[in-house]
């Protein structure tokens, strides 16, 4: 009997492994040491990282599918396990002296964390419906628990519970536009079903039902707008780490299934999937844009402004062209950038037993601390979307590709936006560099791992928006293998 | 259509019609001679304690749920066990990883206190 896979396999999936292993070794770490030293928890998750970049480096080479198909290693995955890696060392940065403020410092945090990581990395590589699956609950099980972390806080519980409960939804949904998908093609790997489906019939009602489905499913994940009700309190409510987390990561990943799928699986049925893409990005940018404008606490104000981001994402998708896949791409990593670095600037001032969540409590800020001011003015310009940061070039390429692919309508619609979006970022800037007297409760709670992740953040945009050249090249040159 | 799924529909019927038969007839034909230790609910042979409707300790999910763990890994180790001269040093190994990331859960919970009562 010859074995059930070859070593070769195993190679391909080497980053997961380590990373698994890496978080195992957390766990046990977290109850062999004495309390008050879980920082080490955390320093331990970053060599981790650092060992699974390693090993993905090592095995970048490989150019298969694993595992009869379930598991594809090209440059797309490539690119989307190295913005993971990177989402999961600033999360544990922000996170090592944000926990010991909130009275949480608890290792499993840490192994949380990576646990998610891996479901993500699972997500990007899966050149199949139930490998992808598996990623996809691998990461939000471990999410729903992050997002609960702050045990006696009833907001932090609702923020879990609400997050569940629409998770377990969007996953049904999911499913049944799975089934109904393998239904109809009689395979679950996403190039068997593409082979089937191009010589079928297109106007079956049933596809088109599945393709709905799968949108929504994925619509849930990423926050499309009319599945987005539960997303302002989920970031709310959880801990500001979790959220920094809960917006980049499950997009990220999101984002990496939703063009997997639509893109290798079902491409013949672009010309009604664009149509409905088109309707979602309109509705998401503008939704996202003017209900953030009301917002009073900064949590739930970059909750809707994320929203507006996948807004703005999605019509990369309508473009459907190279260049607005590997915008898509780029924007991706510039987004986490500034976001992370947004809640970052939350947590630093956070302190015990205040959340420093309101926009309020930003009043003053530069004069208390213009570094601090300044850090955080460029992370609004750079959501944004004003040069010389990350967010322009992103957003120019992005509407670039939409009005090269003749959606100007669109690319209109999106700048209009921008223009909203402008007033509650700057309204921020406003509260801090035009307030007289600093808000009695703005008090730093600085950290130098905190600083780190600041610096790096600012660094990406920066280099980004002065020098995209490379950073593009590398986006195009990931989509080899998906178009 | 599926004509080849006429035997289960066929099955199905038949069987639902042999337990309402079954039910049926003895209902008919059944002696009854009731007494107050026939009507009483079966709890394995004692005598009943209390109603059954009683609230218990959320401890018990835990405790259920760590015995749902290792009733998977039985789950597993059965077809392992039957198949393992195909699977050889190959199996043999990727049963002892799958049960040392099981045994790691165990300290866990272990040390976390899962398993103590109080």
């Amino acid at each position: 009997m010859s074995p059930p896979f070859t070593i070769n396999d195993l190679w391909a999936i080497s980053p997961e492994m380590v990373l698994t292993t890496a978080a195992i070794i957390l766990l046990i770490l977290d109850f062999l040491l004495p309390p008050g030293r879980r920082a080490v928890v955390g320093y331990t998750g970053l060599l981790g990282i650092g060992a699974t970049f390693a090993a993905l480096g090592a095995s970048a080479g490989v150019r298969a599918e694993a595992f009869s198909g379930m598991y594809l290693s090209d440059p797309f995955t490539l690119f989307f396990k190295t913005i993971f890696l990177l989402i999961a060392a600033l999360i544990i940065l922000i996170s090592l002296n944000y926990l010991s403020v909130e009275g949480v410092d608890q290792g499993e945090y840490y192994a949380l964390v990576l646990f998610a990581t891996v479901g993500m990395m699972i997500m990007a590589a899966s050149g199949d419906l139930l490998s992808l699956y598996i990623g996809l609950e691998t990461m939000s099980l471990s999410i729903y628990v992050l997002a609960g972390f702050l045990r006696k806080d009833r907001r932090s519980n609702e923020a879990a519970l609400k997050y569940l409960l629409m998770g377990a939804f969007s996953s049904g949904i999911l499913l049944y536009g799975m089934t109904l998908l393998y239904g109809l093609s009689g395979s679950t790997n996403l190039k068997a079903i593409s082979r089937t489906l191009a010589a079928q019939d297109l106007h079956n009602p049933a596809l088109t039902l599945a393709m709905i489905l799968l949108a929504a499913g994925f619509g849930f994940k990423i926050a499309t707008v009319p599945f987005h009700m539960y997303l302002p309190d989920a970031y709310e409510g959880a801990p500001t780490s979790v959220t920094a987390f809960m917006s980049v990561g499950p997009k990220a990943a999101g984002f990496a299934v939703l063009l997997r799928v639509f893109l290798l699986a079902i491409p013949s049925l672009q010309g009604s999937w664009v149509q409905l893409f088109y309707v979602l990005s309109v509705l998401t940018m503008t939704v996202g844009n003017v209900v953030a404008i009301a917002q009073k606490n900064i949590k739930r104000m970059l909750a809707y402004s994320s929203i507006a981001h996948v807004g703005y994402l999605l019509i990369g998708l309508v473009a459907g062209s190279p260049l607005g896949i590997s915008a898509i791409l780029l924007y991706l990593l510039v987004y986490i950038l500034m976001n992370v670095g947004a809640f970052a600037m939350v947590i630093l001032l956070c302190r015990q037993g205040l959340r420093g969540d309101q926009i309020e409590d930003f009043s003053g800020l530069a004069q208390k601390s213009p570094l601090a001011a300044a850090t955080m003015l460029i992370f609004l310009l750079s959501l944004a979307g004003i040069p010389p940061t990350g967010g322009f070039v992103a957003k120019f390429y992005v509407f670039g590709a939409a009005i090269k692919a003749g959606y100007v309508l669109l690319a209109v619609i999106a700048v209009v936006n921008t223009a909203i979006s402008l007033f509650y970022y700057m309204r921020v800037a406003m509260v801090m560099y035009m307030r007289e007297e600093p808000s009695p409760i703005t008090a730093l709670s600085p950290s130098r791992p905190l600083h780190w992740a600041l610096a790096i953040a600012i660094l990406g945009i920066l280099i980004i928006g002065v020098y995209p050249g490379p950073f593009l090249g590398w986006a195009w040159v990931s989509l080899t293998g998906l178009l | 259509m599926p004509i080849e799924y006429l035997p289960i529909l066929a099955l199905i019927v038949l069987a639902v019609l042999f337990a309402l038969g079954t039910l049926l007839m003895s209902s008919i034909f059944g002696p009854k001679r009731p007494t107050p230790e026939k009507l009483s609910p079966y709890e394995c042979g004692i005598t009943p304690v209390g109603t059954a409707r009683e609230r218990f300790s959320v401890k018990f999910y835990l405790i259920a749920m760590l015995f749902i763990v290792f009733d998977i890994e039985i789950v597993f180790l059965y077809p392992w066990a039957v198949v393992f001269r195909q699977l050889r040093l190959f199996g043999l190994i990727e049963m002892a990883i799958f049960i040392l990331i099981l045994c790691i859960g165990l300290c866990y919970a272990w040390k976390k206190g899962g398993l103590e009562w109080e």
